[in-house]
């Protein structure tokens, strides 16, 4: 019974409907993604329809239904960053890994996504990786921020 | 950081403080409180700014290295975080105060600067380079030749009433903010006001709703007071998901308590016993300063049962948004919390009769439940002098693009774009010209200099054309297209439509296909598709009016304004995009022509054998042309030119 899914549905006992986006953060958060056995497991908890859950979740930009990458890029995609040169910063990463925003490496080092805006306008443009910020980003680090994560994989 | 305080501490605060009408203090609460203003201290306190702007900067950094100097050196000193002040193009940003001497910033401080820059200040040695300004306290004695806070040209031109405290208080603990009259307000509303006369306070202050739309405050909380429910619910609206927007971030970060104060108040004007903040995931610190900051008033019982034995309860509970822009609208926010999928349904019957659960919801901006405290405090008719006729109070905007000074800033309404732009932005940067103000985000619009001198008020604007959104300002210059950027926030809004409406789903897209024409080089010039790229451009207009029209919720009826008002004062881009097929600022990257500086060329080749479509000819050691009718514009030739002889016109 020490599975993490049954662990956070224990802590929700007796609950509805709108706790459904809650408890699905959480195990986004613990697991990395939504697996099927989570969303069928949490519709049996809510006593809901699969495909009602699985409806909610494809509805919100940040859940993921396949594994997490060892690194993930965010490239702020905002106003202030699409003035600074974000799509120019997006176009070279595409080119260094070979993916789509959206896309993971087939090794699953990398995973490239777009994001809206990061809040941190006046220092833009902004590459986030991991969750640490790189402010000011310029094409030119890219090769070498690509080598050190992969050094680190590695 | 202490999370508990001390008993005694504790019991001060709630009873002679919280729990005292007439606001007569003894010396011993008098000293407490003037120390906890920082007013008289033994020892020096050092502030870092630990906002998300701060941290992305490296404030962590900085933080940790002053710690570290403190205790190596066991130097007796008080390391404070605060929130953002708003000067973003200054963070990482350290503040220090020596006893009997003012408050001083210093702007940029790095990790490795630290030990350099904190040997200089204890020893009372001025990095002038670094100093930005100092703060006014008439017990504290200035430092010379530093400008105070309120004579930067940054400052001096703002109204700081929901920002007064930001950056200045430490957001994490409750005792800072009690010690300036905070919850004071909130427990004048429970001990003398009832609902209604709350709601007629509010209403006589004409607070109006910050979130864009501008509803009066007062008239919705009342039409939630007079529907007759067991139940009744206040949302705050602090999903600010308009990208280059961060004032309800500053807010929550700088300032929880204020807004869980304003909720609160909000809450007893409606009879509400639950209250929810909505707020992103993204916004981490945000979450787990407002998560204190709700146990802090739990433990002072502002929060839970019987709240100062006046009978009225109110639990806070935070739900965190999973991204989706449409969530900004009310009953989107309200279906997301039911735990449906986002989408709005159709107004009426208004959240304020039949909301959350189906019960009265008052659902308001993080921004106007921040100014409900000072409106109880300072009374009404303080509020209704500030602003013009019909909007009263201030507003709140994060400055972004290209001003010289970026950052949050709260101007009084009435204020001009012209002096934001001039007087606290500081110009523009590179001196170059401006050429537009975009308000309001994906589904604002642009205003052209000519209209500058529109007064920042619900009424001006709308004889623009243009609402006053949430509070994104994005400054342009020239080196702006105005054609893309309509095409950047069409393509946000193709992605964040929810799907429920044809119009909004199908017509954004479509939108968005025809900008993409515009700004793509034809392969070829003749035949279909110069035709559909003309037949595109006219049905434009009419596309974009048809989903204006046609939508239901506020996402789509706003959806088409940047194009629309892009269209309206800037045709000519538009139609040099079209005819001429020339982006003059150079940022359609398809559109752009290149040439090459004879003088410059070397004739070495390379430009010619990387160019993809064999646009370049010349021969070895010869200046080379490039064939414009070939050219792909790609920019490689540009990329590989060790010379600089390539150009683009």
């Amino acid at each position: 019974m020490d599975n993490p899914l049954d662990r956070i549905l224990k802590q929700y006992p007796n609950t509805r409907r709108d706790n459904l986006l809650p408890l699905l953060q959480d195990i986004h958060d613990s697991l990395g993604y939504l697996s099927e056995e989570s969303i069928i497991k949490v519709s049996q908890h809510l006593s809901l329809p699969s495909s009602k859950v699985y409806g909610v979740a494809t509805f919100f930009d940040q859940f993921h239904f396949e594994p997490q990458a060892h690194f993930v890029i965010r490239i702020c995609s905002g106003t202030s960053c699409h003035l600074s040169g974000s799509a120019e910063i997006m176009d070279e990463f595409k080119k260094t890994l070979n993916i789509r925003p959206g896309q993971t490496t087939r090794d699953g080092v990398f995973r490239l996504e777009e994001v809206p805006c990061l809040g941190a306008c006046g220092l833009s443009p902004i590459v986030e990786v991991n969750g640490e910020s790189h402010t000011g980003f310029s094409v030119q680090q890219i090769a070498d921020l690509v080598e050190a994560c992969k050094e680190n994989v590695a | 950081m202490e999370k508990t305080l001390s008993d005694t501490y504790k019991d001060i605060l709630i009873n002679e403080v919280l729990n005292n009408p007439d606001k007569k203090f003894n010396d011993n609460t008098n000293n407490l409180l003037s120390a906890l203003r920082r007013d008289t201290i033994d020892r020096p306190v050092i502030f870092v700014g630990k906002g998300s702007c701060g941290v992305i900067a490296g404030a962590n950094g900085t933080y940790d290295a002053v710690k570290e100097y403190i205790s190596a050196r066991s130097i007796n000193a008080e390391l404070l975080e605060v929130g953002c002040g708003g000067f973003c193009a200054a963070e990482p940003v350290v503040e220090v105060q020596l006893p009997g001497r003012s408050r001083i910033a210093f702007q940029q401080v790095m990790a490795d600067q630290v030990d350099h820059f904190l040997d200089q200040i204890f020893n009372n040695i001025l990095d002038r380079e670094k100093a930005v300004a100092q703060y006014r306290n008439q017990y504290h004695e200035p430092w010379e030749g530093i400008p105070f806070l309120d004579e930067l040209p940054f400052f001096a031109h703002q109204k700081r009433i929901v920002l007064d405290q930001c950056g200045l208080i430490n957001p994490e603990r409750i005792e800072d903010y009690i010690a300036r009259e905070g919850y004071q307000a909130f427990i004048k509303t429970i001990r003398n006001y009832t609902a209604e006369y709350l709601c007629s306070l509010v209403e006589e202050s004409q607070l109006r709703g910050r979130g864009g739309g501008g509803f009066p405050a007062g008239k919705k909380w009342r039409s939630a007071l007079k529907t007759a429910s067991d139940k009744k619910y206040v949302i705050c609206n602090a999903d600010e998901s308009d990208p280059g927007a961060f004032m309800d971030r500053s807010i929550m970060e700088g300032n929880p308590h204020r807004l869980i104060e304003g909720i609160a108040i909000a809450a007893y004007a409606i009879d509400a016993s639950k209250a929810y903040i909505y707020t992103k995931a993204e916004y981490s610190l945000a979450l787990y300063r407002l998560e204190n900051a709700i146990q802090q008033a739990k433990e002072f019982g502002l929060l839970g049962e019987d709240i100062f034995e006046s009978g009225f309860n109110l639990n806070i509970e935070i739900r965190k948004s999973a991204g989706a822009f449409v969530c900004g609208e009310e009953t989107a926010l309200i279906s997301t919390i039911e735990g449906r999928r986002g989408m709005p349904s159709p107004k009426p019957p208004y959240p304020s009769e039949k909301g959350l659960f189906g019960k009265p919801t008052i659902v308001n901006n993080v921004e106007t439940l921040a100014n409900v405290p000072a409106i109880i405090h300072n009374g009404p008719q303080w509020f209704n002098r500030i602003g013009t006729e019909t909007s009263k109070g201030t507003k709140l905007f994060s400055l972004t693009g290209k001003v010289k000074h970026t950052g949050l800033i709260e101007v009084e309404m009435g204020t001009s774009l012209q002096d934001i732009i001039d007087k606290i932005g500081g110009g523009i940067r590179n001196d170059k010209e401006v050429k537009a103000i975009h308000l309001g985000g994906p589904t604002g619009s642009t205003i052209p200099p000519q209209h500058f001198d529109t007064p920042v008020c619900f009424e001006a604007l709308k004889k623009v054309n243009t609402l006053m959104g949430s509070g994104g300002m994005v400054i342009l210059d020239e080196d702006s297209c105005m054609v893309d950027m309509a095409k950047f926030f069409m393509d946000f809004i193709r992605k964040e439509s929810c799907g429920k409406c044809i119009p909004c789903r199908e017509g954004t897209l479509r939108i968005h296909e025809i900008l993409e024409n515009i700004t793509r080089r034809p392969e070829h010039e003749s035949g279909h598709q110069t035709l559909e790229r003309f037949k595109g451009v006219m049905q434009l207009e009419g596309l974009a009016e048809v989903i204006r029209d046609t939508s239901l919720c506020g996402l789509g009826k706003t959806a088409p304004s940047p194009v629309l008002s892009t269209m309206k004062w800037f045709r000519h881009e538009y139609e040099e995009h079209i005819f001429d097929r020339k982006c003059k600022a150079g940022v359609c990257k398809q559109l752009r022509s290149f040439y090459i500086d004879v003088d410059k060329c070397t004739g070495c080749m390379i430009c010619a054998k990387k160019c993809p479509v064999n646009a370049i000819i010349g021969s070895e050691k010869k200046p080379h042309f490039i064939i414009d009718e070939k050219c792909i514009g790609c920019g490689i030739c540009l990329d590989v030119c060790k010379f600089n002889a390539v150009y683009v016109k």
